[in-house]
């Protein structure tokens, strides 16, 4: 299929694939293959959506070569390993189906490379389950807002969308209380437009748990003795904890990903604890942000077609699901595997690890590595090249992705169900 | 292709064949009529002494969608006890109470069933709903859109809307959400939860829109026959699971006025106040009112005992319930101004008074119900028990004994509170045709199926007849799906895709310009992507959109 030249093509509703709020209201232009956001990209799509395609091929160990042959060196590896490592996982869901597909035939491991955040999560779900929300209930219901450890930065138009939004069913935006707690903060985007600063609790990352455990035992009906919590007045806390009781519709925000040091699953899960005990008589609900390059879709399509989510090992021929052992990293590092596939269709910024066995990558063509894989093969953007579906960072809502240009790269999704033929 | 199926013992309601011998001849997909004899045919299963019934139909079973997902990702204690592993036809997955799409796909088929029905699909949820349920093979899918909490509807009802604009909005939510019918599960009250309502009655007004249950439920079931929608209102009423709700149920179904009305897993909706404990069996009252009104249909949801999850839209009544959660860890979600979900594991236990005494009830419900028609087996899947416990379900039907066996190992003050054990009655082949094929393709609008006439779709099960009904019924001999044999000996000889049942009902498309005002505003999707294209469904090769026809 060739674009017929000069040709100016507007394209209305278009979502957006590269973080996962997946904001739909795109309106991108296609010139001569040539892709601008023309409304409502944040900056750092714009630069993603803008990226011509470059000219890449195929290639074994560097040296390029046809899309057969590469298609058929990477079933060898695959074929010829007792232990793979199907890795990366930045697909969407058709591409996801088809690495399920494959991995149970060839007893695989699966992991994605924001597994890290996302288990945080899971164990969470695993342990003591919570009380969540999803961004058009925060929209619309939400008057008490904490971020708890993140700023949102990551997810642009999180603020713009869902937190200081033009148009609310029950609330006036006006009144939203915002709070954040945590190091490293911008918290500017937490001024309302009418200037309304919002309250800061500094403190480290490590520390939010110990701020929300007292402010659960103040809630509950504890006194406590000790003047300063993690460098936080006590009246501070006192004052916010009554401020969360009086909430209408309360909503703690966290990114799992960016609660980055040893047992973060323990703040997340005082964290839930703690909008349990408010329900018990008002409400208050959780949000995450997460999942980018798919993530969430990664960890849904596991769990459904093997019933445990992500981390799953199928080298018995059924599912094992073990968040530690299955990991990347610890597989690469303890020689557990002998060959390792890394899907990335989303973004050229996430290299795949360097080991010391047979690779194969499936990358978008500008992916740059700091290696020769065994093969490499450019693939496709899933919402650019080709249409597809993502599930959004709340786990609920999952949107159409479309086709915006003509791409002679194939998708994970076919590049993978032919390596299954040869398999 | 031209098949004989030979000498087998023939159950099919529809026409009114109770155990003949009977040839059946299939042909394309399609059960044939008898061909002349200069025609060769190319294959014969001699079925003498087999018992032979079309492929059967699930009504209300939860396999795909957020909340099965999120149970699933819940559970890998359960999951790690019931693991599947590969075999040259088909995938690895696990079982038991949220089993994995694939899994779960191949056990209905292996259990004789070739068609299975997702009732509770939030609108804001389908997509992923539909990928899951694309995701499940052998059998043909379909799905209920819930409505009745979501903001846009009530705001309608409080603005006075006319039934016509109602019926638009309904009509529009099936066609963009590929649902075949429409379902309310708690009318109100996951709504009224958000605004931190605990409680619902039929009366009681949702706080911030003034509506009650009994405005919904009229209205929704207005718009549903208004639209031609061979399914009626598939109702999860208010008050799941509390003492005393009998008298809920029993105002409900004088609340449609005659309207048509399926009331959903209704043994959680049938508990009086009567006994030392204030927990008692109302099954003989909700039964005598679903005899004498011909407009109810209903679904039993029964209680087995054992380990499982329950999976349900109503955040109100499932937050009620997490207090009991086994093991305890539960999840209550509000969805995008639609719904909500809950999530909370349960074990049922045959030595508590309680749940032995719900285990009762569901019994009498289904033995106290004389029309097989408008009653049908579920176990509400995975909420009541998972699904795999039908054929043990069957047997409590239609074996007393067996049923008066298993009575005498429940907790003796349940078993002393409840009727079963002076019901004789014993469900007959005829009777299990009915509640599970016949009737549920006439109340779906399932057209060419749950039947073995000539022109229907050749879903059909052959047992082997076997004196134990659970035995029977565990184990099919053969399950063809489109006229193909997909099942020999209770094992998948081959697996198909299934497909996807939907409803086109027209509407006034001019309905869009305030839906696309309301999601421009308010919602977090644009309207144009909240809708699921046909090439959505069909793309991954997964299987073919079904359409049938409104009446
Ligand atoms: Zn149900």
């Amino acid at each position: 299929m060739k674009t017929k030249t000069h040709q100016t093509i507007v394209l209305n509703e278009v979502p957006c694939p590269f973080c996962s709020l997946i904001c739909d209201d795109l309106v991108i232009q296609n010139k001569d293959s040539k892709l601008t956001v023309k409304e409502n990209g944040c900056a750092k799509v714009k630069a993603h959506f803008a990226q011509p395609l470059p000219d890449s091929t195929p290639a074994l160990k560097g040296k390029s070569c046809s899309i057969d042959k590469a298609i058929k060196a990477a079933a060898t590896i695959l074929k010829q390993s007792s232990a793979p490592l199907i890795a990366g996982l930045g697909t969407d869901i058709g591409g996801m189906r088809s690495v399920m597909h494959l991995a149970d035939n060839i007893g695989a491991t699966i992991d994605h490379m924001h597994s890290d955040g996302v288990i945080r999560n899971t164990l969470v779900l695993q342990d003591l389950g919570w009380v969540m929300t999803t961004m058009a209930e925060i929209k619309n219901r939400a008057d008490f807002i904490i971020f708890a450890g993140t700023d949102a930065s990551n997810y642009p138009r999180f603020f713009e969308r869902v937190i200081w939004n033009k148009n609310s069913l029950f609330r006036n935006i006006k009144k939203r209380k915002i709070v954040y707690i945590g190091d490293k903060l911008k918290t500017s985007t937490g001024r309302s437009p009418e200037g309304k600063l919002p309250t800061v609790l500094k403190c480290e990352q490590e520390e939010i748990n110990e701020i929300i455990s007292v402010l659960h035992a103040i809630i509950a009906g504890n006194i406590i003795q000790t003047p300063k919590i993690a460098g936080i007045s006590l009246a501070t806390l006192l004052k916010l904890a009554k401020q969360m009781q009086e909430a209408k519709y309360g909503v703690i925000v966290w990114a799992p990903g960016e609660l980055n040091f040893p047992h973060a699953e323990l703040t997340i899960q005082s964290i839930c604890e703690l909008v349990k005990y408010l329900t018990r008589t008002t409400r208050f609900a959780g949000f995450t942000l997460a999942g980018a390059d798919g993530a969430m879709s990664a960890n849904n399509v596991s769990a459904w077609q093997s019933g445990f989510p992500l981390r799953v090992n199928f080298s018995k021929g059924f599912p094992r699901h073990d968040v530690g052992r299955n990991s990347t990293k610890s597989l690469l590092k303890n020689k557990e595997v002998d060959a390792l596939m890394w899907i990335s269709s989303f973004s050229s910024n996430t290299r795949p690890p360097k080991a010391k066995i047979p690779t194969v990558v499936l990358a978008t063509p500008e992916a740059k590595l700091d290696f020769k894989p065994d093969v490499f093969i450019p693939v496709a953007t899933p919402g650019i090249d080709h249409s597809g579906q993502l599930i959004r960072t709340d786990n609920v809502v999952s949107l159409p992705l479309k086709k915006l240009r003509d791409s002679k790269y194939m998708s994970v999704s076919d590049i993978l169900n032919r390596i299954i033929e040869l398999i | 292709m031209l098949i004989k199926l030979s000498g087998g013992t023939v159950y099919d309601p529809v026409h009114g064949i109770n155990g003949e011998k009977r040839d059946i001849y299939l042909q394309d997909g399609y059960i044939t009529r008898k061909p002349a004899s200069s025609i060769k045919i190319d294959k014969t299963y001699d079925l003498n002494g087999k018992i032979i019934m079309a492929g059967a139909i699930d009504i209300h079973t939860h396999i795909g969608g957020g909340k099965v997902n999120i149970a699933r990702m819940m559970l890998p204690e359960d999951h790690r006890a019931d693991l599947v592993s590969k075999t040259k036809l088909t995938r690895s997955g696990c079982g038991h109470a949220a089993p994995s799409t694939l899994t779960a796909g191949y056990r209905y088929a292996e259990m004789g069933y070739t068609a299975c029905f997702e009732p509770a699909m939030l609108p804001s949820n389908a997509r992923q709903a539909h990928m899951e349920m694309a995701d499940t093979p052998m059998v043909d899918k379909g799905a209920y859109a819930m409505l009745g909490s979501d903001d846009f509807f009530l705001r309608m009802l409080t603005a006075k809307k006319d039934r016509e604009a109602i019926s638009d909005y309904v009509g529009w939510i099936i066609n963009a959400t590929q649902a075949i019918a429409i379902k309310v599960v708690n009318p109100g009250g996951i709504n009224a939860f958000k605004f931190n309502q605990r409680k619902l009655d039929l009366d009681e007004q949702n706080e911030h829109y003034g509506v009650s249950p009994r405005e919904i439920i009229k209205s929704l079931a207005r718009a549903v026959r208004e639209l031609g929608v061979p399914h009626p209102l598939h109702l999860h009423g208010c008050n799941l699971g509390v003492p005393g709700n009998m008298h809920t149920t029993l105002d409900t179904i004088r609340a449609v006025e005659g309207m048509p009305l399926h009331l959903t897993h209704v043994q959680f909706h049938s508990y009086g106040t009567e006994g030392d404990r204030k927990f008692s069996s109302g099954a003989a009252e909700i039964a005598e009112a679903v005899n004498s009104n011909p407009n109810i249909s209903i679904d039993v949801g029964q209680v087995l005992f054992g380990q499982t999850v329950t999976a349900s839209g109503d955040t109100m009544r499932q937050y009620a319930g997490h207090w009991h959660a086994h093991p305890k860890k539960w999840v209550i979600m509000d969805i995008e101004c639609d719904a909500g979900c809950g999530v909370v594991p349960f074990k049922y236990r045959d030595k508590n008074f309680v749940n032995a005494l719900q285990w009762a009830i569901g019994l009498e419900l289904f033995l106290l119900i004389n029309d097989p028609w408008r009653i049908f087996l579920t176990t509400d899947h995975p909420n009541g028990a998972p699904f795999t416990s039908y054929p043990h379900l069957i047997r409590l039907l239609m074996d007393r004994s067996f049923r008066n066996d298993m009575l005498a190992t429940i907790n003796k003050g349940a078993a002393a509170a409840s009727i079963l054990s002076s019901i004789d009655r014993e469900y007959t082949l005829y009777e299990i045709a009915t509640m599970t094929r016949a009737a549920p393709a006439r109340s779906l609008g399932l057209k060419n199926r749950g039947h073995l006439g000539g022109g229907a779709i050749a879903d059909i099960t052959v047992y082997n007849n076997i004196k134990n009904k659970e035995k029977m019924f565990e184990k099919p001999l053969y399950v063809f799906k489109n006229g193909e044999e997909i099942v020999k000996n209770g094992k998948i000889v081959k697996v198909v895709t299934g497909g996807t049942h939907t409803l086109r009902p027209d509407y006034d498309k001019s309905i869009e310009k305030s839906l696309k005002k309301y999601f421009d505003r308010y919602m977090t999707v644009k309207l144009g992507n909240f809708k699921i294209d046909d090439d959505e469904i069909v793309e991954h090769g997964n299987g073919n959109i079904i359409v049938q026809p409104c009446t």
